[in-house]
């Protein structure tokens, strides 16, 4: 259909001729495709960021990291410096963080949607989650400084960073317990009271059941936040130099488990990399890239696994 | 039977609603130790002097409280990285909500929430180490700790939040109005220029709102890439503190708990909770409207 | 398959055509909506679209302005020609976009734009780059005036449209839709979501607009097609059954199938 041919001019529609309008079209396709365009840029301009990121502490890093990196303590002496303490003393400060907050975040989530009658308290708590989402990482740090630390007597040790971190992810963790189980079907639920269970059991058998690939990726998402967090673990005063591991939680022989560690000073990966990135030194500085990829692989894979859960499930369940 | 089933339910619920609760409780004790411990620095040092000096000196012999000199340091990192992520994360929006071919969003969308996932002591490592050495290539009398570096990594790191509440708002905008659009003759570009982005217009703001208060609590970077020396100035080229490096700053000393330059971190932290705070609900204000429209 | 009844309407004095569908065909992946529909549209006349619900009388309108074009994987077969100049505005190569300034649309639901009455109307000349206010001014007066809204709505112009009623929001539609001097006017069962109140007065407004534009709507209520239009199509499971006179159709159709539905034995 090439051959478009022009109508009479006194059959041509009213208004412009069609010859002006194509032109018109014409230009406002320059437009769109131009935005098109734009668009495509930022996107390409993300993914180099994102590049550049990566790439300069692959450059930087790749070289330095090796099984001593990961095995070997802190030392004055670069080359020798290892991350052992660090990734230690996050995965037993995450061990903490997860225990405080997946059972208060679903918890408080589960009560949110399942039980909270429409009141003022309930208004307070849901604008109060929201309000929370939005502090600062630092304030929280504030927060433990004075209470963890100095009130509880906690001082910088693994159980006050691990508390800290939970009520850090707290909101993340509320939000998506309740976004998770607000896609169940109410008929799931009044198929359940028909057979006659309790609204425990509407809750344990199914509503928990059925909403857990969301909370499970809420959860995940909050601890990879909580893995990078610096800034808290800092306010509390945590140490940056740590060459020793906190005492092993499966205890001294003839005892089951020891809580020992909670009470130990600790240091984190972020924070191991903060002090390497105040270094001066270029080797320094390598060791900091070395460990900022290990944490951007902690994190990233994180991230990762959550989203595929997301996908996953989201594919598999069709209410 | 019945009467322990019963109890059994009541005690579940109660310990649920303790759990809800708990948030409560950590921002009544937020605000409890923030204000305790602001209190006491305001007994020696006068609210005056805190507002209007423009010099931030606690821990020397000539003791200066003016937080002007750490808001200023806020305030310039925090429009640096806005002029970055609102352009950025609003063009983002539109291409992804009204542009973007299907296969295109799947990918993307993912991608910039890893980005949104990467540690922030991370950005602030590209921060010192690359994007100052970079600036120094164009302009080679910058200082190595400066506040427009930290500004543009910031500006980049919250281009994913912002991009992804803008989005929110945008799609929130029902099919049957771009509809109208389009069978009006209009591009996608119109449609999305005249009709979605005014549609979602308070969407877009909340996430410019609260894209502004993440800039402004944002830490690590600001910490490591623009130095941790108070200074009143709002030339990005120069280097100064944040509210949020100056806590830093004196938490990596070992400050004695209840010596003055303990308090004046609690002091700069409440100044810092009642800014983002107050972005925060009006963010969030404008956030429900939009909800409510459609 | 069913048998295609159309016959030419009875020739009016002033009869030409608008447009011509000649085995029109459109897919949604790879299900076919609508199989191989031709039938005439005649100028300056009201053609209504009957069939029940799913019968594919919306998927067939919304191919004269190439809405369909918006979503993915679909396809169109066959030929909409739309006179005088003849141009198949289903083919791939002419730009949906020209289609869409050509023939305008009201949709189900009344969709104004979040903006002011005076805005919405004219948002088309905006579209087409229009900069001059008296122009702008007169055409939106115009409009609404051929809308029968401009007494309701003349002191109240930069008030937002939301705040019109419903049927008063459908006429901002149509006032919006003929701001651009269309040369069809769809309709996609415009009173749908309207009291019969508003109901009476779109259809009293459909008759008198075919003055100006040739009009296409497609209806649920079959006393409105018998109301308002001079020609009717009877749709069923993406064929056209029958086209004729709509006295005809309603009278003495010649299709077993519309007999039946139109005498409400289903649909």
């Amino acid at each position: 259909m090439s051959t478009l041919f022009l109508p009479a001019a006194d059959l041509s529609p009213p208004g412009t001729g069609q010859r002006d309008m194509r032109r018109l079209i014409a230009r406002h396709r320059i437009w769109d495709r131009l935005f098109g365009l734009l668009g495509v840029l930022a996107l390409l301009f993300a993914l180099l960021v994102f590049a550049l990121l990566f790439g300069q502490m692959l450059v930087n890093g790749l070289p330095q990291l090796s099984w001593d990196f990961l095995t070997s303590f802190p030392s004055r002496r670069a080359a020798s410096a290892g991350i052992l303490s660090a990734w230690v003393g996050t995965v037993l400060v995450m061990l903490v963080t997860a225990l405080v907050a997946v059972p208060l975040g679903v918890g408080a989530g589960i009560y949110l949607e399942e039980y909270a009658p429409k009141n003022l308290l309930t208004d307070i708590i849901e604008i109060n989650v929201t309000n929370l989402a939005g502090v600062p990482s630092i304030i929280y740090g504030l927060l433990a400084l004075g209470l963890f630390v100095y009130q509880f007597g906690l001082g910088h040790s693994i159980a006050a960073a691990g508390l800290t971190l939970a009520l850090l992810i707290l909101p993340v963790v509320i939000v998506a317990t309740r976004e998770a189980i607000r896609t169940i079907p109410q008929q799931i639920r009044e198929g359940a009271y028909a057979c006659g269970a309790s609204k425990w059991q509407v809750v344990a058998h199914h509503v928990v059941p059925y909403s857990l690939p969301g909370i499970m990726t809420g959860v995940i998402i909050g601890l990879a936040r909580a893995i990078g967090e610096t800034a808290p673990i800092i306010t509390i005063g945590a140490l940056t130099f740590i060459a020793f591991l906190p005492p092993s939680p499966f205890g001294q022989p003839g005892q089951l488990l020891s809580f020992e560690w909670l009470a130990a000073p600790f240091t984190v990966m972020p924070i191991q990399m903060f002090n390497w990135i105040s270094r001066p030194e270029a080797a320094f500085q390598a060791n900091a890239a070395a460990a900022g990829l290990v944490l951007v692989a902690m994190t990233l894979s994180m991230n990762a696994i959550a989203i595929w859960i997301r996908y996953y499930f989201r594919q598999k369940i069709k209410w | 039977m019945k009467l322990r089933r019963h109890i059994a339910e009541r005690g579940i619920e109660g310990l649920l609603l303790l759990a809800a609760l708990v948030s409560v409780f950590t921002t009544l004790a937020i605000v409890a130790i923030l204000v305790w411990e602001s209190v006491v620095f305001f007994r020696s040092v006068a609210l005056l002097d805190f507002l209007t000096d423009t010099q931030w000196t606690p821990l020397f012999d000539d003791a200066h409280f003016g937080i002007v000199a750490l808001l200023s340091g806020t305030l310039t990192t925090t429009t640096v990285a806005l002029l970055v992520a609102i352009p950025l994360g609003t063009v983002l929006a539109i291409y992804l909500s009204e542009f973007a071919p299907f296969r295109v969003r799947e990918v993307a969308k993912p991608f910039l929430e890893m980005l949104g996932g990467v540690p922030t002591i991370v950005y602030g490592y590209f921060a010192l180490l690359f994007v100052t050495p970079l600036l120094q290539r164009i302009h080679p009398d910058l200082p190595g700790f400066n506040m427009l570096s930290a500004g543009l990594v910031m500006g980049v790191m919250i281009v994913p939040y912002v991009s992804s509440l803008s989005e929110d708002a945008m799609r929130a905008v029902p099919m049957n109005m771009r509809e109208a659009s389009y069978a009006m003759g209009a591009t996608r570009l119109q449609t999305a220029v005249l009709v979605v982005t005014p549609a979602a217009f308070s969407g877009l703001a909340s996430s410019y709102i609260l894209g502004i208060a993440r800039a402004v609590g944002e830490t690590m970077v600001v910490a490591i890439a623009a130095g941790m020396q108070p200074s009143f100035t709002f030339n990005p080229a120069e280097p100064a503190a944040t509210i949020t490096a100056y806590i830093v700053q004196v938490a990596l000393g070992d400050l004695p708990h209840g010596s003055i330059g303990y308090q004046t971190i609690f002091a700069a932290g409440l100044t810092l909770l009642l800014i983002t705070l107050l972005f925060n609900i009006a963010g969030h204000v404008l956030r429900r409207r939009f909800r409510e429209a459609y | 398959m069913v048998t295609t009844t159309v016959s030419t309407p009875s020739a009016k004095p002033s009869s030409e055509l608008k447009a011509q569908v000649n085995s029109l065909s459109f897919y949604y992946g790879d299900f076919q909506a609508l199989k191989g529909i031709d039938f005439p549209v005649e100028k300056n006349q009201v053609t209504a679209l009957i069939g029940p619900s799913g019968c594919g009388k919306s998927t067939f309108l919304r191919c004269f302005n190439r809405m369909h074009d918006l979503y993915p994987n679909m396809r169109y077969e066959g030929e909409i020609l739309l006179y005088p100049d003849g141009i198949n505005i289903v083919s791939p190569e002419v730009d949906p976009i020209e289609v869409r300034m050509r023939i305008a649309m009201v949709f189900q639901k009344p969709n104004p734009f979040p903006k002011s009455i005076y805005e919405n109307v004219a948002y088309g000349l905006r579209v087409r780059g229009e900069r001059q206010r008296n122009v702008i001014d007169e055409k939106v007066e115009e409009a609404l005036r051929s809308a029968a809204l401009w007494d309701e709505a003349k002191d109240r112009l930069n008030e937002l449209a939301f705040n019109l009623s419903g049927g008063q929001q459908q006429r901002l539609c149509i006032a919006r839709a003929l701001a651009t001097d269309p040369e069809i006017l769809l309709f996609d069962e415009p009173t749908s979501a309207l009291d019969p109140i508003a109901t009476a007065r779109i259809e009293e407004l459909v008759s008198e607009l075919k003055e100006k534009v040739t009009i296409l709507i497609v209806t649920h209520n079959m006393q409105q097609a018998a109301r308002v239009s001079a020609y009717t199509a009877f749709m069923y499971v993406g064929q056209l059954i029958e086209f004729d006179d709509t006295k005809k159709i309603f009278t003495n159709p010649s299709s077993k199938l519309t007999e039946e539905y139109i005498t409400g034995r289903f649909g």
